[in-house]
């Protein structure tokens, strides 16, 4: 076997690079496994923080949203509501929040050995889709348990979780660049994600918010997939409108190409910053 | 010859922040400087070049050692090969599959077993989960962990840490090996191990790139030496020459001086002032004909009356560390307080061609072995070949092995 390593300043461009990104898929599952096998090694403090995180947010946001300031949820009970808005949710915010640190987390690895960068914040996407089904699987119960029976809108829903994730791992992108250059990032990150929250659809529903003001609402990208998640779920009980959801999908798109590109160009130069 | 790797012109710029000393600033201040450089960040910052326009090629099956003072740009060589940095100009081409180790034990998880980690490590050294199947019973034996195997490598001994660790990183069986010291961890004994199974690796046609301060280790796996110097190549080819060069770049005049370097070596009873290296004419150098015959010159000085015999010895070791011999006087008198030369001469055709380390010496016996002082590299000399009038040659124009090379007394006659 022999094969032609070349190196130059701008060795890792066009068709090169991709190539070499599709070599290292096995070292993708490695990295997530490990960081799976890390975070479920006490399996039942891993499987239970997975559950009991959404369930506390659950609890509390029904109580306050629902129960103090009473907004309505259609022919929803309360917590479902919540639920189905928190799972999106957390697995967006989590794999921001953890894409961010990912290159600095890493940077043992980075310093020592040559990989496409770009496989460190994208198996941190894998690690919190576990996550993301664990909770799933949580939701699909508490469905069960109030006979609230899936519409034909499920069909929908890989579409839904693709925007989802194609979000997800374009803003994670973005932010472990940004970190890896501007070690501020990482305390104004997790402010920007509790921020994030009260500015989605996740402790009440996009109904609540005044007709004027949709557009400005509807701007956060994260609002068209929430909502449609519950669409897809709930279809009757939930009204959705699709266009926010296309919204999303084009954000995520332009996240991500410009995410890459930035990506990219911060990658040629992180081992000599981090 | 089949060329394994081609560089041209290889060049890493690096930004350093201006050493300015920093004038007493609050941390309002910082932030405000902060945000004042930030768009001309760059223009705060020297440059730097760790390497210039380093150039060479490395057949396949070489094993190049790279030696150099801290700071030469070794570590940016080794990195700019195994593509975790880019450089800044030039470029290089490499044929075939390259394995780099530019530390043992890259991405190991202290929380996940052996087994787990032997898989993990493996990927990130670049094998496939395959490869890693068929050669993990062999990689688990060589480090002999195989008991904790299931045990999370958090609770290994140091020991157990790195031979897991060097295990997995010298399985990956590569067609081009990086590796950057190291060698320097582990007991003796499994150093041992891993040296020879370096060894094995070479003389398997592998090309092997090996970075080192240890000339020993450099000297009886290389066969081609690299030497930088402020990041370029200073010098490059036969390793005894290459490391004669780097060690002799302090010592030009065959010549060292204690007393002049302000370095105080001996004890309270003898002191080493000067050690010194002469050919045939009396004159320090570093460099003799291999015909001619040299002296050794050591100064020393007895600095209390004592009735001790003190016992000059001189230290013979050529590159790879092996001992060619050592000698000493046959007599010691006593010697009363004062200044003092000793000399051994050696005459022509005895050593061999290539690089010597002299190392400096004095000894007694009083109830027992008193070493006085011992600066082991004192002196570092080359013996040079004419190929023409020396021992052995008679047109042959290669290497002619061994640590000496004596003109001896042969008789071939009819029987």
């Amino acid at each position: 076997m022999t094969y032609e390593v070349f190196i130059s300043p701008n060795a890792r461009r066009g068709v090169r690079y991709w190539r070499e990104l599709w070599a290292a898929r096995e070292l993708l599952f490695f990295l997530a496994w490990r960081d799976i096998l890390v975070r479920y090694k006490q399996a039942v403090l891993g499987v239970l923080w997975a559950v009991l995180r959404p369930v506390l947010t659950t609890i509390v946001f029904s109580l306050v949203f629902g129960k103090i300031a009473k907004l309505p949820a259609g022919d929803l009970p309360y917590p479902l509501l919540v639920l189905s808005g928190m799972i999106p949710w957390f697995f967006f915010a989590n794999t921001v929040g953890e894409s961010g640190g990912s290159l600095v987390n890493n940077s043992a690895l980075i310093t020592k050995v040559y990989f496409p960068r770009l496989v460190v914040p994208v198996s941190v996407v894998l690690v919190n889709f576990i996550d993301f089904m664990i909770s799933s699987f949580l939701l699909a119960i508490m469905m069960l348990v109030s006979g609230i029976a899936p519409s034909f809108g499920i069909l929908l829903l890989p579409g839904v979780v693709g925007v989802l994730v194609l979000l997800a791992v374009s803003t994670g992108l973005w932010m472990s660049a940004l970190n890896a250059k501007f070690r501020d990032v990482q305390f104004v990150l997790p402010f920007m994600i509790t921020f994030g929250l009260y500015l989605s659809p996740v402790g009440f529903s996009t109904t609540v918010v005044p007709e004027k003001w949709l557009w400005l609402f509807q701007l956060n990208p994260m609002v068209g997939v929430i909502d449609g998640f519950r669409w897809c779920l709930f279809s009757d009980a939930y009204p959705f409108n699709g266009y926010s959801l296309l919204y999303s999908f084009l954000f995520s798109v332009f996240m991500l190409t410009t995410g890459i590109a930035y990506f990219r160009s911060v990658e040629r130069e992180i081992v000599d910053v981090l | 010859m089949t060329v394994a790797i081609h560089a041209e012109g290889l060049g890493k710029k690096y930004y350093i922040r201006n050493g300015s000393a920093p004038r007493y600033r609050a941390l309002r201040d910082e932030i405000m400087a902060f945000f004042r450089e930030f768009p001309r960040r760059k223009e705060a910052m020297q440059e730097f070049w760790a390497l210039k326009d380093i150039g060479f090629e490395i057949a396949q099956g070489d094993k190049v050692g790279i030696i150099g003072k801290n700071g030469a740009g070794k570590s940016t060589l080794l990195k700019l090969l195994s593509r975790v940095t880019e450089p800044t100009t030039g470029e290089v081409r490499i044929r075939g599959r390259v394995a780099s180790l530019l530390e043992v034990g890259t991405g190991f998880h202290p929380e996940l077993t052996g087994r787990e980690n032997v898989f993990l490590n493996g990927v990130i050294l670049g094998m496939s989960r395959d490869e890693i199947r068929k050669k993990f019973d062999e990689i688990v034996e060589f480090a002999g962990v195989s008991q904790f195997l299931e045990t999370q490598v958090k609770h290994y001994s140091s020991g157990m840490y790195m031979r897991l660790a060097f295990s997995v990183a010298a399985h990956i069986d590569p067609e081009i090996l990086i590796v950057d010291e190291v060698l320097a961890v582990g007991d003796a004994e499994f150093q041992k191990k891993c040296l020879g199974k370096m060894q094995d690796i070479s003389q398997g046609g592998r090309t092997v790139i090996f970075v080192s301060h240890s000339m020993q280790t450099v000297t009886s796996l290389c066969n081609r030496c690299i030497l930088l110097e402020k990041g370029t190549v200073k010098r490059q080819g036969a390793p005894s020459d290459v490391i004669l060069e780097y060690l002799g770049s302090g010592q030009e005049s065959g010549r060292v001086d204690y007393e002049l370097l302000g370095k105080s070596v001996g004890d309270e009873f003898v002191q080493l002032l000067f050690g010194e290296f002469l050919d045939c004419n009396g004159l320090p150098v570093i460099e003799a004909d291999i015909r001619h015959p040299v002296k050794i010159r050591m100064g020393f000085r007895v600095k209390k009356k004592s009735a001790t015999r003190y016992i000059p010895n001189f230290h013979f070791v050529v590159p790879g560390g092996l001992y060619a011999f050592v000698s000493s006087p046959d007599v010691s008198p006593e010697l009363p307080p004062g200044d003092y030369v000793a000399e051994c001469h050696l005459p022509g055709d005895l050593l061999n061609e290539g690089a010597y380390f002299v190392g400096l010496a004095m000894t007694s016996f009083d109830a027992g072995l008193v070493i006085h002082f011992f600066e082991s590299s004192a002196l570092t000399f080359n013996v040079r070949d004419p190929m023409e009038g020396s021992v052995g040659r008679q047109g042959y124009a290669n290497v002619i092995p061994g640590v000496v090379r004596p003109r001896l007394k042969w008789v071939v006659e009819e029987t």
